[in-house]
């Protein structure tokens, strides 16, 4: 065996960084060709999800039409007051989070879209899953009381168990339900395994029903909720007025 | 699988070469003959559509990754050969991830989390270990294809019952889509179907310990349909 070349220290060392060079090219090479694609594929997909929260479903192909379309008018809110911001969709709700960890403040992208002569607010919702992040787009009545449609999504979770939250049957769920108890305080919605309503007919419980087998994944959609939402809180109130 | 029309024109095809392909899929099979990539043949089978695409998703890269490897067998230092797998099967795992972004986003999306676990896969690095460094190109696609359609056709299987039982699916199609649904729509209320007799799905097939288990059960079809397989016990 020793007396083979490619057993030679030399050889191997060379061998490696040929290999190393070869494929690091071969890899930069690609991501740079396809870079444009996929930063243009994720803005249309953020476009896509936001018309999906308002029961909107465009193609890849017609979304930046429907998008103007739908969407009205896009904010940043920062506390209590909103600045128009054309491109407040693509603000980075991680980044933010981040930001605001760092004692910064979080600025909160809200959109005023128009269906069907309603205005519904949009506030995008960031939290954690099972394995992964999850987030989501939540759509509200004018009246800043119940959910006009939501939109989840996820990085990582389980098929078939916790990815289970992007399917219409527990989207689906969440439309009209309050988001405020019967005495006006904030209670945001809760994933529940026990409120025995499994169709959902009764919208001022605050709960909807959890996907068996997803427990942790519930829970993350109930806290980022909760979260999402209460972040929005100041600003609700000075529009109800 | 096997054509032996295909055998008689075409030497490329002799009965050897076609055993590479046959053998994987049943009596030399990875997951169930070899126990080899069980792990994410345990975790991604709750659903049809993901492990048909897991399944492509590996036999393209024990295909792709056997031909490079057996193309550079020669030119391999010893004792780097591993990690040099390594790099290889994360390379095509990569190129596959970009394109599908690129130009399938919605399906890449679907893909994440399986994309990933295709490098940690026993069976890849187990052919280009113990075939693809000692075997021409052409034999080494064979087989690459031949072990990736073995762990495909298990994963499949395995993937129906645990989503026919599991959710009263398949494809995610059969409960709203199709004309017909499969076995009913389960929600209370409107129960149609088989849910209207008392049929109920069984929750526990979505969870990983009924994957072993019925991975299990297609271990002991196996065996009991072909006794060599049994080991010895003493």
């Amino acid at each position: 065996m020793s007396t083979k070349r490619t057993d030679s220290n030399i050889y191997t060392i060379v061998f490696a960084v040929i290999l190393v060079v070869v494929v690091g090219s071969l890899l930069a090479f690609f991501a740079n060709a396809t870079k444009d694609m996929r930063v243009n594929n994720d803005k249309v997909k953020t476009q896509l999800d936001i018309l999906s929260s308002i029961g909107v479903e465009a193609t890849r192909a017609n979304a930046t039409e429907m998008f103007n379309q739908y969407i009205k008018k896009q904010f940043v809110v920062e506390g209590t007051t909103a600045t128009e911001d054309a491109e407040a969709y693509l603000i980075d709700v991680k980044k933010e989070q981040n930001a605001a960890k760092e004692g910064k403040t979080q600025r909160l992208p809200i959109f005023e879209a128009e269906k069907d002569g309603k205005t519904i607010y949009i506030v995008p919702v960031r939290g954690n899953g099972l394995w992964d992040a999850i987030w989501g787009y939540v759509a509200l009545n004018d009246d800043l009381k119940s959910i006009y449609g939501v939109f989840f999504d996820h990085k990582g979770e389980t098929p078939g168990l916790g990815a289970n939250i992007t399917e219409p049957f527990f989207k689906d769920d969440f439309k009209g339900e309050m988001i405020y108890g019967p005495s006006g305080d904030f209670k945001s919605v809760t994933v529940s395994k026990s409120n025995g309503d499994p169709n959902n007919t009764d919208k001022t419980d605050n709960e909807v029903d959890a996907i068996s087998g997803a427990t942790i994944t519930g829970n993350g959609v109930t806290a980022m909720l909760k979260k999402g939402l209460g972040l929005y809180l100041p600003y609700f109130e000075t529009l109800k007025k | 699988m096997a054509d032996t029309k295909t055998k008689e024109k075409e030497p490329l095809f002799s009965k050897k070469n076609l055993g590479l392909v046959k053998d994987p899929l049943a009596d030399n099979n990875p997951i169930t003959v070899q126990v080899l990539g069980i792990c994410s043949a345990l975790a991604i089978t709750a659903e049809l559509k993901a492990s048909v695409i897991m399944a492509l998703s590996v036999i393209f890269v024990t295909a792709m990754g056997n031909v490079v490897i057996s193309l550079m067998r020669n030119i391999i230092p010893n004792s780097i050969r591993i990690i040099t797998q390594l790099v290889v099967a994360a390379t095509l795992v990569i190129l596959v991830d970009l394109t599908l972004k690129a130009f399938v986003p919605d399906l890449a999306k679907k893909l994440s989390v399986f994309i990933g676990l295709i490098i940690t896969n026993c069976i890849i690095m187990g052919r280009f270990e113990a075939f693809a460094l000692g075997n021409t190109p052409w034999k080494s696609f064979l087989d690459g294809i031949g072990n990736g359609l073995g762990y495909g056709v298990i994963l499949v299987i395995v993937g129906f019952f645990r989503e026919l039982l599991g959710s009263g699916d398949l494809f995610g199609l059969g409960k709203t889509y199709l004309g017909h649904p499969l076995l009913g729509n389960p929600i209370k209320g409107e129960l149609s179907g088989l849910y209207a007799l008392g049929y109920e799905n069984n929750g526990f097939m979505l969870l990983a310990p009924m994957a072993l288990i019925t991975l299990g059960l297609i271990i002991g079809f196996q065996r009991s349909r072909n006794k060599s397989l049994i080991e010895e016990t003493h």
